[in-house]
């Protein structure tokens, strides 16, 4: 499913997300409001601890913020139940992961139609789309081969695969690129931007702000929690 | 997730760690078959209570015997009490009707009369007992020597070997040999017009008059058949039941009968009904109650039985439960060491949209899958250990010359019970990992190494 731009795909009102370390508070996510249209690249910057994976984590449902508002598609995830937000992450949103984390015991094929089992699509549909996905990041020859046979490249092509056989509308990444060499790091970054071409909104936090800026379309920067800056790439 | 999709899954995980998962699945094996066998011994044990109880022939008979009004000896008797009920007479008549009652295979008296038999010019006292037809398939006579009566009348007897053994050092040798009985006859005398008691055609007493009755010899029995009520019990030379009444051997029973008010027609001192199972035993009782005859049962003495059987099986079961029960422990520690290892396949999973419910019901779904493959094993194990204590003790009996019993019995019911349970104690091993595991965060769970 895609959106046409102008439809807000993901907002956030003064949302906060605090830790409790022994004695003293974290607040990883500090009193943050943005929004993100339908269709748009996002990239989230910022130094380790900036609180970016945590804001990821909001976005797609497998965190809870401490207050303030995560909304998918005007849907306020705070008000969700662990059912509802397991839904949102199967049928809405769309993960990476810098580690992959694909199944080490199941093939390509099998990793990918996960999802599908998790959303119980019916099993005579599964095949043809779990060879869409496969098709879409150029896979198609490493169907049967499994996560160690392949290259970090082509593992992050799968879990791309993975992360969109369900057709979400929105796609998070975090650090989709932090584990792969320069050159397989701007071949996903190429993919990325295919898939936002086709009308997925993606949300991806980074480190590499060079290459940030070469494929996003805004650069969102944290820093302590906190939004410090935000706009188009120069 | 559907149940196809989570089995799938499960049999992947569980084969994953497939040494641990099958030292676990061997573990509510040896369980599972701890309880069977166990069960399987009272199972065993109490049918073969059961089939010597029935062989017996006591609890599928009722007792009839003529209503004795007590009324008249009791010293304080109520002035408002009932009248007494009519005494019925025991005879020919009530046989018929009795053996015309539903779910009565026979009605037969207890013959059993004082004799001579002459063989090879020896004489030898004993008594002579009536064998009913339905002696033939009860079991009474399993394991004799020679053939059983060749009919219901044959001019034919089976010894008891004690007996036997005073004819012949070797009693088989005996078989197809005659003997002649020596009885004493009961004549009816005709009745006499000035006999005040007597009634047309009937008679008013007996004369006893010597007989001879050839008989051959078709088999010896090792044992004494049936004591007690309604059987062949203290008879060492056995003929069939119409061949005993037909000779019309004077009985102890006859004097007293002649001492009665109406000696007219022949009365039964008592007459056995032979009920087609335990369960009739009752209406059958109660029908020859109403009928007007006292009646008696042993059926009270069966269902204690049952109850004692029914303790006796629980408590083995008990005790086959506490292996299961340890083994048990084994599922949880399985399954905990499962979420450790699978802690960040957990997280990817529900990153992907499982719902705790999903990841709680993969985990019961792996505890049942155990619980099954382990009951399957269980009950193999169980029933082969139980063939082996049959062996062992058909083995022991045969060496001891005795007759080979069935100890230990596996019904379908206990096949399906044991996996049924071996699979519920499994699911509620499976619970609390399986609660832990749908309870496990993502962020934390995506995070461990």
């Amino acid at each position: 499913m895609t959106l046409s731009n102008g439809h807000i795909a993901v907002r956030t009102e003064k949302v906060t997300r605090h830790y409790q370390m022994g004695a003293a508070t974290v607040r990883a996510v500090d009193d943050v409001t943005l929004s993100v249209p339908a269709g748009e690249f996002v990239a989230l910057l910022g130094s380790s601890g900036s609180g970016k994976s945590t804001l990821l984590n909001l976005l797609a449902g497998l965190d809870r913020p401490t207050s303030g508002a995560v909304l998918a598609h005007d849907r306020n995830l705070a008000g969700m139940n662990s059912a509802e937000l397991a839904r949102h992450r199967s049928h809405t949103i769309g993960i990476v992961f810098q580690a992959f984390n694909l199944l080490p015991r199941m093939t390509l094929e099998e990793n990918v139609e996960l999802p599908l089992r998790l959303a119980e699509v019916d099993r005579a549909d599964r095949a043809a789309r779990v060879h869409e996905a496969i098709g879409r990041v150029r896979l198609t020859a490493r169907l049967t081969h499994r996560p160690a046979e392949l290259s970090g490249g082509e593992q992050q092509r799968a879990a791309l695969a993975r992360a969109l056989v369900n057709r979400p509308t929105i796609l998070l990444a975090d650090e989709p690129t932090g584990n792969l060499d320069s050159a397989t790091g701007d071949e996903i970054m190429q993919l990325l931007r295919e898939i936002n071409a086709s009308g997925v909104t993606i949300v991806m936090v980074t480190h590499e702000q060079d290459r940030a800026e070469r494929f996003a379309r805004r650069l969102i920067y944290m820093k302590d929690g906190k939004v410090i800056a935000d706009g188009a790439p120069r | 997730m559907k149940l196809g999709d989570l089995t799938e899954l499960a049999a992947r995980n569980l084969r994953e760690a497939m040494l641990r998962n099958s030292l676990t699945t061997l573990g509510i094996g040896v369980g599972v078959a701890s309880l069977v066998a166990m069960l399987s011994l009272g199972v065993g044990l109490q049918n073969l209570a059961n089939d010597r109880l029935a062989h017996s022939g006591l609890f599928n008979a009722v007792f009839v015997s003529p209503r004795v009004n007590l009324r008249g000896l009791l010293r304080n008797q109520r002035p408002d009490s009932l009248p007494p009920a009519p005494q019925q007479p025991l005879d020919d008549q009530a046989r018929s009707k009795i053996a015309a009652l539903p779910n009565v295979v026979e009605v037969y008296p207890e013959i059993r009369f004082p004799t001579e038999i002459h063989f090879e010019a020896n004489s030898y006292p004993t008594v002579v007992a009536g064998v009913q037809e339905s002696a033939r398939s009860g079991g009474a006579f399993d394991g004799m020597k020679g053939t059983y009566f060749s009919g219901p009348a044959a001019d034919e007897a089976i010894l008891q070997v004690e007996f036997a053994r005073q004819l012949s050092d070797n009693p088989e040798s005996l078989i197809g040999k005659d003997i002649v009985l020596r009885y004493a006859e009961r004549q009816a005398l005709p009745s006499e017009p000035s006999d005040k008691n007597s009634t047309a055609g009937g008679s008013s007493g007996f004369s006893i008059v010597p007989h001879e009755e050839k008989l051959r010899i078709i088999g010896i029995v090792e044992t004494d058949p049936a004591l007690g009520f309604g059987g062949m019990g203290n008879g060492r030379v056995l003929i069939p039941l119409q061949l005993a009444e037909k000779l019309r051997a004077t009985q102890a029973t006859d004097l007293r009968q002649l001492l009665r008010d109406a000696p007219t027609t022949h009365t039964y001192e008592n007459l056995t009904v032979r009920v087609t199972g335990a369960s009739q035993v009752q209406d059958v009782e109660d029908a020859i109650k109403q009928m007007g005859f006292g009646a008696f049962s042993l059926l009270d003495a069966t269902s204690n039985l049952r109850l004692i059987f029914a303790v006796f099986d629980l408590l083995l079961g008990i005790f086959g439960s506490l292996a299961l029960v340890v083994a048990s422990l084994g599922i949880i520690n399985t399954l905990v060491m499962a979420i450790l290892e699978r802690r960040r396949e957990i997280g990817v999973l529900k990153a992907l949209g499982a719902a705790d419910r999903d990841v709680r019901r993969l985990f019961l779904v792996e505890a049942g899958a155990m619980g099954i493959l382990g009951g399957i094993f269980g009950v193999l194990l169980g029933w082969l250990i139980g063939w082996g204590i049959n062996l062992a003790t058909k083995i022991y009996l045969v060496r001891h010359n005795l007759p080979v019993i069935t100890v230990s019995t596996v019904p379908w019911w206990m096949v399906a019970a044991a996996i049924a349970f071996s699979v519920a104690v499994s699911l509620a091993a499976g619970i609390y990992p399986a609660a832990r595991a749908a309870r496990l965060d993502p962020v934390e769970a995506l995070r461990y190494e």
